[in-house]
């Protein structure tokens, strides 16, 4: 399964300055991890130290926040696109 | 001028130049802004600021700007009403309401915080102003980028008020009306936000922006006569007003204008979008988000940025949150307007509503002064109120017509 990850701009260094790449993985955490393969480093900005989702990070799968999804295990689909993006905005 | 030394992320303490981002590069944590309050001590007094114009830059030290204000000058320093007949019908002692209903110029606490942003904005030298907004901010941002003579770009969930949208539009900003809810709206806000060079008040300007929230807490302080209240209800919408309002006490306290004391604050959410009293409740700070679905629109965000904080917030000073449904919102509105003579919006009611709640269920001694913080305007959300009063009679232009008319009610009591 290839999916389209958008990449915010603080992350951006890490991804030689791509804002979106295509990455494989059946669930969300298997594409972190093999995006962590791809570009070191990039995990322990996103997760914490016991590999759960930061508190500051929001990821949505398509449309959809992945907390009112299945979290980390949700399943991705060819051609589903995934984005990063920081969580502190608003009110 | 200026008190204020940078930025520093509120999870992991590394710190910025004062620049315009609200995020951490490392964590994602929020940033805050770091002010030098050896200094400010040095030259804040009460008498300095009780010498001042009666608005929110009394304040000023404690304001993130370098210079003085250039817009939002006659912002803030609204009234604290000492409520004797809403204490006496909830049965306390000692009630105040802080009334931001009348907040110069858009009838809402939003214009304290868009006067900081928008002022910061210029020293940075923007040219377009923008948000995301449940209605209150779009309000306030449209009408303070007009002054200022800026651009403005406002996001709003499409289905808000009446009242929210015209009194938005008559600025002549450029509205932006997005199917779905306020979550909606921010995430593709924080796109564009990272795509366009624009003052999002409430994105890459947030760390000063949110500052502007303190104000309301320095004049309650100021107003109970420099003394800090002991209980505090504030509505919770981001989270962060509640958290900012805790930092104005704590830093009144640390620069020496009031005595060391314990406010215990309480946020109030509504019933149908209630992910931050959800939490309190369940003893976790981990909150879980929301779809809102609420006649308190203003209130409506189902994944509060400050969410974590306003639990902390609560929890740390003692306080608790509480939550009401929207038949609860009206009955409070009215009960407000009723004793005493204040029409607040949905989120007033929200706030009032858990204040009656907080007190019933004794979390709020009924002995200690209160001071319930209304943030809005009830002219702006009149469709919650759509048959919800009582009809009025039309009677043709004769006199005696009316006297039947009194005759009648009279001997319906």
């Amino acid at each position: 399964m290839s999916v389209t990850v958008i990449i915010p701009t603080p992350l951006r260094s890490l991804t030689n300055g791509a804002p979106e790449v295509s990455v494989e993985g059946k669930t969300v955490r298997e594409i972190i991890a093999n995006l962590e393969k791809e570009y070191a480093g990039i995990q322990e900005r996103i997760c914490d130290e016991n590999a759960n989702l930061r508190r500051f990070v929001n990821v949505y799968l398509n449309d959809e926040d992945i907390r009112f999804l299945n979290d980390l295990e949700t399943e991705i689909h060819d051609g589903d696109g995934l984005s990063i993006v920081p969580a502190i905005a608003g009110g | 001028m200026g008190y204020v030394q940078g930025l520093k992320c509120r999870e992991c303490g590394r710190e910025y130049p004062k620049d315009p981002i609200n995020i951490c590069a490392f964590c994602f944590g929020p940033l805050e802004v770091v002010y030098r309050y050896e200094e400010i001590a040095k030259v804040l007094s009460r008498e300095r600021i009780t010498s001042r114009p009666p608005n929110m830059w009394r304040y000023l030290e404690l304001l993130p700007l370098d210079d003085a204000p250039t817009v939002g000058k006659d912002v803030g320093y609204t009234p604290l009403v000492r409520a004797e007949n809403l204490a006496r019908s909830l049965g306390v002692s000692e009630l105040y309401i802080k009334n931001d209903a009348v907040s110069y110029p858009t009838l809402s606490f939003k214009d304290r915080v868009v006067a900081v942003a928008v002022s910061k904005a210029k020293e940075f030298d923007f040219d377009t102003i923008a948000c995301a907004s449940t209605g209150n901010l779009a309000n306030a941002v449209a009408a303070c980028a007009a002054s200022a003579g800026l651009k403005s770009y406002v996001f709003i969930p499409a289905d808000l008020e009446q009242g929210k949208i015209m009194g938005t539009q008559v600025f002549g900003t450029n509205l932006v009306g997005i199917q779905g809810n306020y979550d909606d709206v921010n995430r593709l806000c924080t796109e564009v936000a990272d795509k366009h060079r624009w003052a999002f008040v409430n994105i890459n300007l947030r760390p000063f922006y949110a500052e502007g929230s303190k104000t309301f807490g320095y004049e309650i302080v100021e107003q109970l006569g420099w003394r800090l209240p002991q209980n505090v209800v504030v509505p919770m919408a981001g989270g962060s007003l509640i958290t900012k309002l805790k930092k104005s006490f704590q830093e009144l306290t640390k620069i020496g204008l009031v005595e060391e004391g314990r406010t215990k604050m309480f946020g109030a959410q509504a019933t149908g979008c209630s992910p931050i009293v959800t939490a309190v409740k369940k003893g976790t700070d981990l909150f879980k988000p929301v779809k809102p679905d609420t006649i308190a629109k203003s209130l409506a965000i189902g994944n509060p940025a400050d969410g974590f904080y306003a639990i902390q917030t609560m929890t740390d000073s003692g306080g608790w949150g509480e939550e009401v449904t929207d038949d609860e919102i009206v009955e409070a509105m009215k009960l407000l307007a009723e004793t005493e003579g204040i029409f607040t919006e949905t989120a007033g009611g929200v706030t009032l509503g858990v204040t009656k709640k907080l007190i019933e269920q004794g979390k709020i001694p009924r002995d200690e002064s209160i001071v319930v913080s209304i943030t809005g305007n009830g002219l702006k959300t009149q469709e919650a109120l759509l048959g919800r009063l009582q009809k009025h009679p039309v009677i043709d232009s004769r006199l005696d017509s009316f006297e039947a008319l009194l005759v009648e009610k009279q001997s319906r009591l």
